[in-house]
């Protein structure tokens, strides 16, 4: 059951500049770590010490997955996953 | 939600302003009292860079009565891409004299008040306190938590705009909100990425025009604040993607572990700017731009590593470097090339990223790595002044 995951330009260098990629997983948790073995690196980007990065922000659809599960947020079929990260250019 | 309008009608307008500002007045949402809000309303701009650019042309264009604009910098030839409120003649001047000269020949009606000074923790709460509303367009993650802290501290709303190659963000932040509807920055990121994880568009680049599609929502918003007309972006997060020509809205909701702002702290620790790498700068073996030009003259054997990405390696790069783009690899790949005791000097842009893969190429035993001090800016400066810079 794959879901739609939007990378972010800061990480497309490690996704071979794909800006969207199909990932299967149960949970957001679960998706990073597939993301992982597919394109290695991304988890690091992401995850600290097993929690999110304080500086990234995940959306289940339009859930911040902070105020649902967190890495725990369960996913189904067709759900599309974006992957927001702080920027600051001005 | 709509909110009240952020400053009272106290100002008039003179038989030219009535002209000049006519087709605002013929909307019934503006009308007179909107125009006299905009007249009576005190905006600061942080920055007179991308973001500020757009959004004080139209701020100035749209009468609000006090712009106040502050900014350290001055006018280079590599902002004239997007900053479109400078001009080639006035490259050189300072970034807030050259937007004022502008901003004088658009609108005479507006009064303004420039601020040359780096922004600052001491000063930041006693000069926002002065303004109605504040306009964040800085470009970096230590002024951003600054602005953002002391707009808690001093009360204020603040439109905030972000930028990187083709894709932006915006929204408004008001921790005094009426109604509790009260977020800041920190309830969407509430820490900064280390800054080798912080790409500028000094480095990543940006697309110039969307420079105008960020900053002209911002004063879109800064409008509707003052004006109390429409529903702001409080609570929502503008994200725009120019490449896919889609606006998308992400609902912002009260961090689940946030703390109270009581009190501003050092930013450039928070960040991670006072602890390069995590090492002391005397750690580091450096050669300067001047000193690498006599090395090569004379004939000393050495290699020199770009490790900037293939952009900026095809706008410039020295003579007779070898490109190797930093990534998780290079230092693999540094060794397959020149084993670990090749006289090796590595550079980038201005020095950083080069030094991050010297510290680990020094983790992994090379016996003489140096870092070239500045970069390739500085080579450009100091010894080849023929160049393109960027």
């Amino acid at each position: 059951m794959p879901i739609s995951v939007s990378i972010p330009t800061l990480l497309r260098p490690l996704t071979q500049d794909q800006k969207r990629i199909e990932v299967e997983g149960a949970t957001v948790r679960e998706l990073i770590e597939r993301m992982d073995n597919q394109y290695p690196g991304i988890k690091q980007r992401l995850l600290d010490g097993g929690e999110m990065h304080r500086f990234v922000n995940v959306y289940v659809n339009d859930d911040d997955i902070r105020f649902v599960d967190n890495l725990g947020t369960v996913l189904k079929d067709g759900d599309n996953v974006t992957i927001l990260p702080a920027v600051a250019g001005g | 939600m709509q909110l009240p309008p952020l400053v009272d009608p106290t100002a008039t307008l003179g038989k030219e302003e009535i002209s000049r500002y006519s087709r605002h007045l013929l909307i019934p949402d503006v009308g007179l009292d909107g125009q006299r809000r905009l007249k009576s309303a005190r905006v600061l701009v942080i920055g007179a860079g991308g973001l500020g650019s757009p959004t004080l042309l139209y701020l100035a264009a749209a009468g609000v009565g006090t712009l106040g604009i502050i900014d350290f910098d001055v006018v280079d030839e590599s902002n004239l891409q997007r900053q479109v409120i400078h001009k080639v003649s006035t490259v050189g001047q300072r970034k807030v004299e050259s937007a004022a000269a502008a901003i004088r020949e658009l609108n005479p009606y507006v009064n303004l008040e420039l601020h040359t000074d780096r922004l600052e923790a001491e000063m930041a709460v006693q000069l926002f306190s002065q303004y109605d509303l504040i306009l964040d367009g800085t470009d970096n993650f230590a002024t951003r938590y600054l602005v953002n802290d002391a707009c808690v501290l001093a009360g204020k709303p603040y439109v905030w705009g972000s930028i990187f190659r083709f894709e932006g963000q915006v929204s408004v932040f008001w921790e005094d909100a009426p109604r509790g509807a009260g977020l800041n920055y920190r309830d969407l990121y509430p820490e900064p990425p280390p800054p080798e994880l912080a790409p500028s568009c000094s480095e990543g680049g940006v697309l110039g025009i969307l420079c105008a599609s960020i900053g002209s929502i911002m004063a879109t918003e800064a409008v509707k604040l003052i004006t109390g007309i429409g529903e702001p972006l409080l609570g929502r997060l503008m994200v725009y993607d120019a490449l896919d020509m889609t606006y998308r809205q992400i609902a912002l909701r009260r961090a689940p572990d946030r703390r109270p702002i009581t009190e501003l702290s050092d930013y450039q620790a928070f960040c991670g700017l006072n602890r390069p790498l995590g090492v002391q700068e005397s750690d580091i073996p450096s050669i300067s731009a001047v000193e690498l030009k006599a090395l090569r003259e004379r004939g000393a054997h050495h290699e020199v590593i770009d490790v900037r990405e293939r952009t900026e390696w095809d706008i410039v790069h020295i003579d007779g470097a070898r490109h190797m783009p930093k990534s998780s690899s290079i230092a693999t790949e540094i060794e397959a090339c020149f084993g670990k005791d090749t006289p090796l000097i590595l550079h980038c842009k201005s020095g950083l990223r080069s030094k991050a893969v010297l510290l680990d190429l020094q983790r992994l035993g090379f016996s003489d790595v140096r870092n070239l001090e500045g970069g390739i800016l500085a080579w450009i400066r100091d010894v080849d002044a023929t160049l393109p810079s960027y």
